[in-house]
């Protein structure tokens, strides 16, 4: 395996680089990710996760060497558009992997798809990619972005609570993350709070719920905020008196900042590092044996998503060049997931179980998610059923 | 707040010679990339790029007008690109793809928000007027991300690039190309004919001694006002661009971080020249793109993790380079090349 | 229920604000005294974060921690005088806004290179982890009136040094007429020295406190920047005691606006524009607040120079 930063491109770009007609290339794949700023935890998660995969492979994806190109798309949409045009028509990489965010997802998708390049995304999921504006270039190796919410809006319906509290960042994803979680909760609603993106203190938004007194709080307040909040409500000590329950928040990625604070808080998910599978207990020893830090499902994502990948051109014996081919191998999945049962629906996204999981204090000291109970099995998203594309 | 640029007051040479050969060069490169782009075998990728240097170039020097001629520093300047980007990808998302729709739209809607920024903006100076800028630039930025029809904060996809006429035309990413270069070259002479002009004058002249105009009749309020609202529309018509490069819009274009850049790229070029502007965005845009890459090359006695670390973190000599251009370099890369014109 | 909600809001706001003035204190004498304008003030407050959360995890004890953090955000401050700031004083506010814009790049990049980018935990000492029940089932964080009490000890502390010792009367004579000062034989370089330096604490300091508050991460200075620029805009550059008020109003005006927009909003307009709206307006508020100042007073409230 080689791995590089955009190397060679200098020349390329001057014209220089005359094309290597080399009997063997080797398979490209461009891994886009959120690699600078407060969210590079994420996209390091997805590459490592990644990379690992690959050396696991031994170098190799469906017999073929690879080399993996890996950008920063510094989560600035336009920035993301440049990076991807460099990698589909400078590095001619025959797979785009990431990105970690929603806008950076629906800006990159025009030119990886018009350029009839597969775009296989690790986290990203927004509605409009998995419903009306699906295609068949585009797959998904993580879930729709409202699937986690859900979670917490069945739990939250089967265990009877009467009244809840709904706090998330005032963005898109904020928004669409309260309307998940109304999907199966039909209590009563006390309050949608939204709080700005850049918000780091909780106080006033903590002083109303300890005076709503709701049955529980369902929150999507992801990276550092998520550390903050979660830091900031057991301090106010309401982890104690009000559940808290949260998708994106209390994960791995959070949880060496929450430390102690975030145990026993309950989270959404497809996966968690104790899923009892051979090939899950494997990728987290390896995991944190690589890296030194316990998986998350970003990790998680961008392993299956070399396995996937794997897959396919092993079904197409290493050639990319015949697209439907390759697409109909992807679409087989014919791989273990990491996570057991998993397919891929007609929309490009998969068909998967999810758990309610639980932070938790492992014997070594560190902090991981643990499976509570699974909430849905074979789970397909909302938005497939207006996914018009004949895949 | 003072703003260093070579004082107009020199020796009056012919307009040709003070000029120098900079923008003859630059135009001329810009003129002959595409045909070079050809053979690079990633044609697309190239001219993508530096369409993105041309329309950067094109904000940066409508900054140049009110920052190196008149000593305004704007740190608000982002939200124009914002009013341009978002009057082609609501327009065009209502059906309307027609530049000669958009453009007008966008032009008076960027003259509207400078003409009143402005007007309350100027009343404050120095330190004051750039915080007050920034203010009216983060309002806009949090508008636009509660625009829920068109995104919000994760901004949307352009259905189309505009139109011109009717036709397809701007598809092509060799003919949009060939649009911005026009766009840069008009703008960079009607900009040129106006700091030449009287009321270029009058601006410099505010910018050196307020009092002085004052007195002798002129109300600098007026002229900056005008150069404002002219540098607002540029700075629009540059979104235009934008939105339909990326084909997509977004809050992302107008973050107080990115009317930092903004500055950056005039400082970094050259105050006052305006092609020194166009200079300093495309050394931005392109140590951006290129400094990873670079390392990666330099680092090749590291170990790989190592070689790995020391590329990711780029930014960490990017950082130090900033300053030692601002230490060792005074006035830009203009001023650079200046010196290197006379030793 | 709504004057007790009031109360802590506004508690909060004071804690924001607090911590507002002990970063802006910092930027405003430097500004002030100095005629520099310092982006890299904001890296400084997440480096106290950074060496906070380091040597907490070092010593396993919060005292020691911060007595350790102090000086060494000291000595950071101190050594990036030495390197880069001390070289752009007589340079144009342009050149020194890229040259420290530099610094903060660097920064935000190097302790990511140091620590990772994942967010870094710093505990709350034990006898301040506690929290009192101010009405029923309303609780504070022992360890937020703890940051109060020590914000209003160091203005205390700093408008006694501003206001009653030799080096606080030259910051003023500074602030008011840096060539005077100079012209009057006093040692300007090394009383810029140690506004520079003390700032750098001041800023190192309000890292620290919030460490154990908020997530440790690259970055985390950037937008607190902003915010303090925004207040010594408001207070009025150079002056302390403005900058003490705008911070406080800032915090306020943040912190209970964005509480209490919205149901003010639902008195005019209908529930779902009103929250609509009030969503959109929130984080516009300190904004709109600072343009209106500014635009009543275009030196701010108590200018310093005249």
């Amino acid at each position: 395996m080689h791995v590089r930063f955009k190397a060679l491109g200098v020349a390329a770009a001057l014209g220089l680089a005359a094309t290597p007609g080399l009997a063997q290339e080797k398979l490209k794949v461009g891994l886009l990710l959120t690699l600078s700023g407060p969210s590079a935890v994420l996209g390091q998660q997805a590459r490592d996760g990644f990379q690992l995969a690959v050396k696991d492979l031994g170098g190799k994806l469906g017999g073929r060497d690879v080399e993996v190109i890996v950008v920063d798309d510094e989560l600035k949409p336009d920035v993301a558009v440049t990076k991807v045009k460099g990698l589909i028509e400078r590095d001619k990489v025959d797979f785009v992997v990431g990105p970690i965010f929603s806008n950076v997802a629906v800006a990159v998708h025009k030119p990886i798809v018009d350029s009839s390049t597969f775009y296989i995304s690790t986290n990203a999921g927004p509605s409009n990619l998995a419903g009306k504006s699906c295609n068949p270039y585009f797959f998904a190796t993580s879930y729709q972005n409202d699937q986690n919410h859900e979670v917490l809006g069945k739990v939250a319906q089967d265990r009877g609570y009467k009244k809840v509290y709904l706090l998330a960042p005032n963005y898109q994803a904020g928004k669409d993350a309260l309307a998940g979680f109304k999907r199966h909760y039909k209590g009563e609603i006390v309050e949608e709070s939204y709080v700005p993106l850049t918000n780091l203190d909780f106080q006033s938004e903590l002083a109303k719920i300890a005076s709503l007194k709701p049955d529980a709080i369902f929150t999507f307040m992801p990276g550092g905020m998520g550390v903050n909040l979660v830091k900031q409500y057991r301090a106010a000590g309401l982890a104690e008196r009000i559940p808290f329950l949260s998708a994106f928040t209390v994960d791995e990625s959070t949880l060496p900042g929450q430390q102690d604070a975030a145990i026993g808080m309950l989270g959404g998910s497809n996966w968690a590092p104790n899923l009892d599978t051979p090939e899950n207990k494997k990728f987290v020893a390896g995991f944190e044996a690589a890296y030194n830090v316990v998986p998350a499902s970003y990790a998680m994502h961008a392993y299956d998503a070399a396995l996937m990948i794997d897959s396919a051109l092993k079904a197409t014996g290493g050639k990319t060049d015949n697209k439907d081919a390759v697409r109909a191998a992807l679409k087989k999945a014919d791989f273990k997931s990491l996570r057991g049962d998993f397919k891929i629906g007609a929309n490009g996204f998969p068909i998967q179980d999810f758990y309610l999981v639980k932070a938790a204090k492992r014997p070594d000291g560190k902090f991981q998610t643990e499976i509570v109970e699974k909430v849905f099995d074979d789970y397909t998203d909302a938005y497939a059923k207006e996914c018009a594309a004949t895949i | 707040m003072t703003a260093r640029a070579p004082s107009g007051s020199g020796t009056q040479t012919r307009f040709g010679r003070r000029l120098g050969l900079a923008p003859f060069l630059l135009f001329a490169a810009f003129a002959v990339a595409p045909f070079l782009a050809a053979f690079s075998g990633a044609e697309g990728y190239v001219l993508s790029l530096l369409t993105r240097v041309m329309i950067f170039g094109l904000a940066a020097m409508s900054l140049d007008l009110i920052l190196g001629y008149g000593a305004l520093v704007s740190f608000g300047h982002a939200a124009f690109l914002g009013i341009g980007a978002y009057a082609v990808g609501i327009l065009a998302s209502q059906g309307s793809a027609e530049i000669l729709i958009q453009v007008p739209v966008a032009l008076a809607a960027s003259a509207l928000f400078a003409l009143v920024t402005g007007a309350i903006s100027l009343r404050t100076k120095g330190v004051y007027f750039i915080m007050i800028t920034l203010a009216f630039g983060q309002m806009l930025f949090f508008l636009a991300t509660s625009l829920a029809a068109y995104g919000g904060d994760d901004g949307m996809t352009v259905p189309e690039r505009s139109r011109l006429f009717g036709s397809r035309l701007l598809e092509s990413d060799l003919a949009f190309y060939w649009a911005c270069f026009l766009c840069l070259l008009a703008l960079y002479g009607l900009l040129r004919a106006i700091v030449g002009s009287r009321f270029g004058r009058v601006l410099r002249g505010t910018r050196e001694n307020p009092v002085r105009m004052e007195s002798i009749g002129y109300h600098p309020f007026r002229y900056q006002l005008a150069a404002y609202v002219i540098s607002g529309m540029m700075a629009g018509l540059a979104g235009c661009l934008m939105a339909n490069q990326t084909e997509f819009i977004s809050p992302a274009y107008m973050t107080w971080q990115r009317s930092g850049e903004l500055i950056f790229m005039v400082v970094l070029g050259g105050l006052g020249s305006l092609h020194g502007a166009i200079i300093g965005a495309a050394a931005f845009l392109l140590l951006e793109e290129f400094l990873p890459e670079f390392l990666h090359a330099a680092g090749f006695l590291l170990q790989d993790d190592m070689r790995t670390r020391l590329v990711e973190n780029w930014k960490m000599i990017f950082g130090p380079l900033l300053i030692l251009i601002v230490l060792f370099a005074r006035g830009g890369i203009m001023g650079l090349l200046r010196r290197g014109d006379h030793g | 229920m709504t004057a007790t909600l009031l109360f802590v809001q506004s508690l909060n706001g004071l804690q924001f604000g607090l911590i507002l003035f002990l970063i802006a204190a910092g930027l405003t004498l430097v500004f002030g005294v100095m005629d520099f304008i310092n982006l890299a003030h904001g890296v400084q407050y997440m480096v106290g974060a950074y060496l906070m959360a380091a040597f907490s995890a070092w010593t396993g004890n919060f005292g020691w921690a911060l007595l350790l953090a102090l000086p060494s955000a000291l000595a950071v401050g101190l050594v990036l005088e030495a390197l880069v700031f001390r070289h752009l004083y007589d340079r144009d506010h342009l050149d020194q806004v890229l040259a420290t814009f530099g610094v903060i790049l660097f920064l935000n990049q190097g302790v990511k290179f140091v620590w990772g980018a994942a967010p870094l935990n710093v505990p709350a000492p034990g006898w301040l982890a506690g929290s009192v029940e101010i009405a029923d089932g309303l609780l504070y964080p022992v360890y937020r009136l703890a940051i109060i009490a020590a914000g209003l000890l160091v203005a205390a502390m700093l408008y006694l040094i501003v206001n009653h010792t030799r080096v606080g009367m030259l910051v003023r004579a500074g602030a008011s007429n840096a060539p005077m000062v100079s012209a009057l034989g006093v040692n300007i370089r090394r009383l810029f020295m140690i506004v520079f330096g003390f700032g750098a604490m001041l800023a190192g300091f309000a890292g620290a406190m919030v460490a154990p508050i908020l997530s440790v991460e690259p970055g985390m200075g950037d937008n607190i920047l902003i915010l303090a620029f925004v207040v010594i805009v408001i207070g009025g550059i150079g002056s302390i005691r403005g900058a003490f008020v705008a911070a406080l109003l800032v915090g306020l005006v943040d912190t209970v606006g964005r509480s209490f927009a919205p149901n003010l909003l639902r008195l005019l307009l209908d529930p779902a524009t009103a929250s609509q709206a009030g969503r959109a307006l929130a984080p516009m508020l300190i904004y709109i607040f600072m343009a209106a100042i500014l635009f009543f007073r275009p030196s701010g409230l108590f200018p310093a120079k005249r």
